[in-house]
């Protein structure tokens, strides 16, 4: 006796917390049946493993054929054929995670670009992280079906993906900033850069495409929220003179050293450096015109800054006086035209900065 | 031109992409009905287009109203080539052709494809101006309702009940014409579909205008199928009840309901006719009492009468007469063997008499008419023996010879109606049933479809003898189904003997005093379990005792009927869904050879299925079914029987026997030890069951031994404190222990088959119950929470073990792990029933079984129950029962294996004393089981009076909740109180329930009818999952297209709800698969009892009275 044809349809569609689970996080229906045995629901429901293999099965079938539905999410909400109650359908989409994603695996992924070719790796992130293929599969077509739709939208990137995915504002912020790193190809593999965590950068993506990009200044052009403000970018040559003028340094690090004096636990160790640390930062930005150099921020911030100071070991406290002091002394600086300019990069990069300090 | 039809295209969604080069459609939409066609614009490039189209008019008939089907095709421009079709609407506008339902269709439809399935949704609105014509009855019948429920509909009252309607049309299938040879299947399919649909709406048609005729204005338990007869063609038949039927005053139908369901039923004031007046019908004299009454040589054939008189296919003379034959008894277990001889002389005789009333048989009848005029009245009045009966005697024998008189106008005395106002129903006789097998043969002529309806007649003739036998005059709970393979047909039909009261049958002449002053005096919840047959002439041998209730009426030990439990019946506990599940093979055979093969199997098959039957309920120790509903499957080579019905204890019949188990020579000592040791695991089971349903009928107190009965009423009274006294202990063992004689004969191994499937029947896990019926007897504290689930299941035998045995547990298996999966299933949903349990079986091929099953889950509030405290006792008992059976296996085996020996010697002597009792010569106890006795139970007497005792209280108790929901007094404060509903908070969800009722909400409106016919059929079965996946994603579709409907239609739920067939086929070679879905149901308005109740000051904990059923009215 075989089973040719075993299932079950609810008017209202029944749906298992655990087992959808399961099923995103891509196990097999019958790893399923072997993790939910283990879980001990035969013991206290009295069911059998037939039972068990039957109803995950079916669990597994509806999903699927949801699964369509989930990647338009909107589309969910109207259709017609499954009956699924509103909390339900939210918890489909967000609580239990059709759109949630493993932090380790977006991690891999950041700043790459969703092509096919990255699609490739996901057998190797897949064994790197541990997370299932199926699982990786899915949270990538996620990344790339939010970034295709969003990409050439007018309007706020987080308010065009809650539209249109229906995620809660917390999970659309950081499909913003997967969206916007995968668009700017931000660096985040390289080694010295595997301390910072996805909210780490997710932060710095926030307050970059609060500040950097073309929906900071005008609201009405396409890929507002996604590209970086080209302009804005080019105009950062001009701080150069900041670090290229001798007076105009020493000046300025005369102004930053007087002010903190006594105030830092590391003064010597900043009034050492500073020269250095600000070249960095300058040079940074500087160099944002090239893509290449765009791409790398976060290695140079890295690089330039974080480095430098953690080796010196400066308190975090000390690091923001002195990236406030260091923005705000610019301002005293009587031959530096370009403050407005100065702000939306440094105010920017401070916040930026302050996040990427830590071990 | 009686009427204007209007339809107006307003926007599409979700449109597939048709043109891949721009990923988007160029979508327009066709509005066709009859042969008038309408276009939308093109609305370019769009997936959600937007058409806002003007009001398409088509000018029509009222006729084509009724048949037509208005057609909504939405198309893909295209330029150079052919359109390309998306998919298609049909809307039966049929809801808009009676003044009460829906005003407008209006709301978005599944666009559905034969072969896609839904792609995207259309957005329509259509209205109806039908002009006042007087002449508009002749050819068209709007106007007149349909219901599928088989109750009166809530908001509703019964005026008048009409009796039954039928018709059928036939038509030559569009799949087998030769056209389908060169069309595509999405053609054929849509031929089909059409078709279908056609014929429904002219069915329809037909059947309102026999409605009309009658007087009536609506037809209540409509139940229309389609029989696909593959070459020979397409036969769409229906039946239903047809009814005066009185719209309540809205605020009555605003009238909040309690959580039972049965309380709603009562709430219909059928005793509030005005006009008491009351005159007989015509001059019948007592002699016509004769006429009804039963030939007595027609008796043996009762249940099982495999239409051996078969017109059509075989000689009278076959040889498949030959041997012993068997006929079950509808209501009772006990069994006859009839000779050839005997049967033979049964046949001719029910052959000559058929259209006049049997009454050849002088003796018989004579001796009849002098015993019976008392004995009628009694009957009738239903309020048992002696001094009690006569004065109601002379007014009841009136009233029953006006019943008998208006029901013998009619052809057929059947009504599809499960439910009935209170009264309605005066007593069961039990289950009458009539089979037939038919060749099909090619339907020459569509327009007169005489075979098919000679065939029915044939039928329903046979049903309303076997009713005539028993002592009834009408058959209520009556359906009627088909099997069909290749062209062999089994016709099946199936009711309910009863007595009806003839009040709701006659234009409102016979009402009022009399027969109120009446019913005062009928025991409550008894009445409808008195015998309507003679004593002294009992159609079948069966125990009799003294109702266990009035004690004055006579009772049968069993009963099993195809209505629901009568609202009013006194139960003990609660029921449980009960199958009989069975499997015969046969071989493969052409024609005639295979329609003989077929009609001499069924006979056994019924005797079977009624055995296991009989043996489960005694296992429950219960003693009465409800909702039986006995399929029988035909395919290539087998025969399925699936039998489901809901077991109760009715406090009316007497305590079930237990079941005795016997082995057949008694030499054998390990052999006698295994069967006692069975024995006790059998009687340990029993004493389970009637713990897991609180079935603890009273034990009797001495003291009322030897006093004399009090009046009925002081004497309920006077009897409650002490019967609940004597509640405490309740010695199980009693019941089962010596006293009874149901024996199992366990001689071969048939037999041990039987006893290891009684005992591997597992009951449902704790918390859930389940049961066929709509109201599950023993719960009335439902909460509003309800799933309704569609579950397939295909099996695929290996066929290398076809043997009757291997078959049989694999079909046992098949339907017990059906089950469980629901069990496990729904397990988030405890304390829950699932009701409306319906079990469908079909054979699609050689070695496949398919069961559909469809039911609803209903959650019920377990602190408001009076079991609180049981559920630990039941989870205990759960544990202990699996353990029970494993213990089990080990026996069985042994005992199959070693040979057949000791007896077990005290079943021995039951076994004799029964058949001895019984009448039946020892020698024709050939089988292995006899049910024919329950002998000794008579020195029980004792016994039998302190029971009585015991549910005269329950009586009491049912006595003081209808005069509490009678009481005008609380139904005007509501009035008052009621203000019109608030709109529904969750927009859009459509509930759908089997049930005519939804727990926790109060019905205001009937919308009409949804009759739905889908195909599907897929060349990519692969592609779309499977089997599994195609199916699972069709009857999700069917469940989308069914709600949208409704939606459209303004409403927020179908009752009622069936599907009627589901014929899936596949080629895995070929990658196709196919499959044909049927639903039907009422599409309804319910407001939520909580929004009705934010207005009523009511506080909610008045529901806790001494039953929940009062409570709600009381202020």
């Amino acid at each position: 006796m075989t089973s040719e044809l075993d299932i079950f349809v609810g008017n209202t569609t029944l749906i298992d917390e655990d087992v959808y689970r399961l099923w995103l996080d891509g196990y097999s229906v019958s790893d399923a049946v072997a993790l939910r045995v283990r879980s001990g629901i035969l013991e206290q429901t009295g069911a059998t493993a037939a039972v068990l293999q039957s109803d995950t099965m079916d669990h597994y079938r509806t999903f699927h054929m949801l699964e369509r539905l989930l990647h338009a999410p909107p589309k969910l909400l109207h259709q017609l054929i499954f009956q699924i109650p509103p909390s339900r359908q939210a918890l489909l989409i967000e609580r239990w995670g059709y759109y949630a994603f493993d932090e380790a695996f977006v991690r891999e992924v950041l700043g790459k670009k969703l092509s096919k070719g990255t699609k490739k790796d996901l057998d190797d992130i897949s064994t790197k992280t541990g997370i299932t293929l199926k699982s990786c599969r899915r949270q990538f077509d996620n990344f790339k079906r939010v970034f295709k739709v969003v990409e050439e939208m007018r309007g706020s990137l987080v308010d065009n993906i809650q539209q249109h995915f229906l995620l809660s504002d917390r999970l659309a912020r950081d499909y913003a900033a997967i969206v916007f790193f995968a668009n700017n190809r931000f660096e985040t593999g390289k080694k010295k850069l595997q301390y910072l965590s996805f909210g780490d950068f997710a932060f710095c993506a926030e307050l970059m495409i609060q500040n950097w990009t073309l929906g900071a200044v005008d609201s009405q052009v396409d890929d507002m929220d996604v590209d970086l403000d080209k302009e804005f970018l080019q105009d950062l040559k001009e701080l150069k003179m900041l670090v290229a003028d001798k007076d105009l340094l020493d000046l300025h690090k005369s102004l930053v050293c007087t002010a903190l004096r006594g105030k830092l636990g590391v003064f010597s160790e900043m009034e050492a450096n500073f020269k250095n640390l600000s070249r960095g930062l300058v040079n940074v930005a500087a160099k944002l015109t090239h893509n290449k150099d765009v791409r790398d921020l976060f290695v140079d911030l890295v690089e330039k800054f974080v480095e430098p100071c953690r080796s010196d070991h400066w308190p975090l406290n000390d690091v923001r006086l002195f990236l406030n002091q260091y923005s705000a002394s610019v301002h005293s600086l009587d031959g530096f035209r370009h403050q407005a300019l100065w702000d939306r990069y440094m105010g920017t990069l401070r916040g930026c900065l302050l996040r990427l300090y830590h071990d | 031109m009686p009427g204007k039809l209007k339809v107006k295209i307003v926007a599409g969604r979700h449109l597939p992409v048709m043109d891949r080069a721009s990923d988007l459609t160029d979508a327009f939409v066709e509005v066709k009905f009859g042969n008038t066609t309408f276009k939308t614009d093109v609305y370019l490039k769009s997936l959600n287009p937007q058409w806002n189209s003007e009001w398409f008019k088509f000018e029509v008939d009222d006729e084509d109203l009724q048949d037509e089907p208005l057609q909504i095709t939405v198309l893909d421009h295209d330029t150079y080539s052919a359109n390309d079709a998306i998919g298609k609407v049909y809307i039966d506008i049929d809801p808009l052709l009676y003044s009460e339902a829906a005003t407008v269709i209006s709301g978005w439809f599944p666009i559905y494809d034969t072969i896609h399935g839904i792609r995207g949704e259309i957005n329509v609105v259509v209205k109806v101006d039908l002009f006042n014509d007087l002449n508009r009855f002749r050819q068209s019948s709007c106007g007149v309702k349909f219901f599928c429920t088989t109750s009166i509909p809530k908001c509703y009252r019964a005026v008048i009940i009409h009796g039954f309607v039928e018709e059928l049309v036939v038509n030559e299938d569009p799949e087998y014409q030769w056209i389908d040879r060169i069309r595509t299947p999405r053609a054929s399919n849509e031929a089909r579909q059409r078709l279908i649909s056609l014929m429904s709406g002219e069915l329809q048609r037909k059947i309102g205008l026999k409605v009309l005729e009658m007087r009536g204005n609506a037809v209540v338990g409509y139940l229309q199928c389609f029989d696909l007869e593959g070459e020979s063609g397409l036969v769409v038949r229906a039946i239903g009840t047809a009814c005066t039927l009185d719209k309540l005053s809205s605020p009555a139908a605003f009238l909040p309901a309690c959580n039972s369901p049965s309380k709603e039923m009562k709430e219909i004031p059928f005793n509030e006719d005005p006009n008491p007046n009351t005159h007989s019908s015509g001059p019948s004299t007592p002699l016509k009492n004769q006429t009804y009454s039963f030939s007595p040589s027609k008796s043996y054939s009762r249940q099982s009468s495999s239409s051996d008189t078969d017109l059509s296919l075989t000689p009278k003379t076959a040889p498949y007469l030959q041997g012993p034959r068997i006929y079950l008894c509808p209501s009772s277990p006990s069994l006859s063997c009839g000779s050839l001889h005997l049967k033979k002389s049964c046949l001719l005789l029910s052959e000559s008499s058929l259209p006049p009333h049997p009454s050849s048989p002088v003796s018989p009848v004579l001796r009849k008419s002098v015993s019976f005029s008392e004995e009628l009245f009694l009957a009738a009045s239903g309020m048992g023996s002696g001094s009690a009966g006569k004065e109601g005697g002379p007014f009841k024998a009136l009233l029953r010879q006006q019943t008998q008189s208006a029901l013998e106008q009619r052809e057929f005395p059947f009504f599809t109606l499960t439910a009935f106002p209170p009264g309605f129903l005066v007593h069961v006789g039990g289950v009458v049933s009539a089979r037939s097998v038919k060749l099909l043969d090619r339907i020459h002529n569509p327009d007169e479809p005489e075979t098919r309806d000679a065939w029915w007649a044939e039928i329903r003739q046979e049903i309303k003898s076997h009713a005539k036998a028993l002592g009834c005059h009408a058959v209520v709970g009556y359906s009627e189904s088909t099997s069909i393979c290749e062209e062999v047909c089994i016709l099946s039909a199936s009711g309910t003997a009863a007595v009806l009261n003839p009040r709701f049958l006659q234009d409102g002449t016979v009402e009022g005093c009399l027969e109120q002053r009446l019913e005062e005096n009928l025991p409550a919840g008894c009445g409808f379990c008195h015998i309507p047959y003679d004593e002294l002439n009992m159609p079948f041998p069966a125990h009799l005792t003294y109702c266990y209730n009035c004690r004055k009426q006579k009772v049968p030990d069993v009963l099993f009927t195809t209505i629901d439990l009568p609202i009013d019946a006194t139960v003990i506990g609660k029921g449980c869904l009960i199958q009989a599940r069975l499997c015969r093979l046969k071989k493969k055979a052409q024609a005639e050879a295979n329609a003989t093969a077929i009609s001499n199997l069924l006979p056994f098959m019924e005797y079977e299925v009624h055995t296991q039957l009989m043996n489960k309920l005694k296992l429950k120790g219960m003693n009465a079914l409800f909702g039986l509903r006995i399929q029988i499957t035909v395919g290539e080579n087998m025969l399925m029987g699936l039998a489901s019905a809901t077991g109760v204890y009715l406090a009316a019949l007497p305590t079930p026997g237990g079941i005795q188990i016997a082995g057949k020579t008694p030499n054998d000592g390990s052999y006698e030890q295994h069967i006692s040791h069975m024995q006790k695991k059998i009687n340990d089971t029993i004493a389970k069951n009637k713990e897991l349903y609180e079935i603890n009928p009273p034990e009797v107190s001495e003291e009322i031994i030897g006093s004399p009965i009090p009046e009925p009423r002081q004497r309920s009274r006077l009897l409650r404190s002490q019967s609940e006294s004597s509640d405490e202990v309740t010695e199980l063992d009693l019941s089962h222990g010596k006293k009874d004689a149901f024996v199992l004969e366990i001689d071969d191994t048939d037999a041990m088959e039987d006893v290891h499937s009684l005992l591997t029947d597992v009951p449902p896990p704790s918390g859930f119950y389940s049961c066929n019926t709509e109201i599950m007897p023993g719960i009335n504290n439902w909460t509003s929470e309800i799933q309704m689930f569609t579950s397939v299941r295909v099996i695929r035998l290996s066929s290398l073990n076809l043997t009757n045995q291997a078959l049989n547990k694999n079909f046992n298996d098949l339907c017990e792990n059906l089950l469980k999966s629901l069990y496990f299933k729904l397990r988030s949903m405890i304390p829950c029933c699932l009701c409306h349990v319906n079990f469908t079986v079909s054979l699609p091929e050689d070695e496949l079984i398919q069961v559909t099953v469809t039911a609803v889950a209903i959650t019920f509030d377990k602190n408001q129950a009076l079991q609180t405290t049981k559920t630990h006792v039941e989870k205990s008992l759960q544990r202990a029962s699996t353990d029970n059976e494993e213990l089990l296996q080990f026996p069985l085996e042994l005992c199959s294996d070693s040979l057949p020996s000791h007896p077990f010697p005290p079943a021995k002597e039951h076994l004799e004393s029964a058949s001895s009792n019984s009448g039946i010569p020892a020698a024709q106890r050939a089988t292995s089981v006899d049910y024919s006795s329950f002998a000794d139970r008579c020195s029980s007497w004792i016994e039998l009076i302190k029971l009585k005792a015991q549910t005269i209280r329950r009586g009491s108790i049912k006595t003081t909740v209808t005069v509490e929901k009678a009481s005008p007094m609380g139904e005007g404060n509501f009035r008052n109180r009621s203000a019109p509903p608030c709109a529904n908070s969750t927009v859009g969800v459509v509930k759908m329930t089997p049930l005519s009722f939804i727990p926790g909400a109060k019905i205001t409106k009937y919308l009409g009818i949804i009759n739905m016919f889908f195909i599907r059929e897929t060349t990519s079965l692969r592609e779309e999952g499977g089997v599994s996946g195609f199916l699972h994603a069709f009857i999700a579709e069917v469940f989308a297209m069914v709600r949208a409907h409704v939606a459209a239609l303004g409403g927020n739920a179908v009752v009622s709800y069936i599907m009627k067939q589901c014929v899936f086929m596949e080629n895995p070679n070929k990658n196709q698969a196919q499959c044909l879905i049927n639903v039907s149901g009422d599409a309804v308005v319910f407001v939520r009892e909580s929004e009705l109740e934010v207005v009523s000051t009511q506080q909610p904990t008045a529901n806790c009275q001494p039953s929940c059923t009062g409570g709600e009215v009381t202020t």
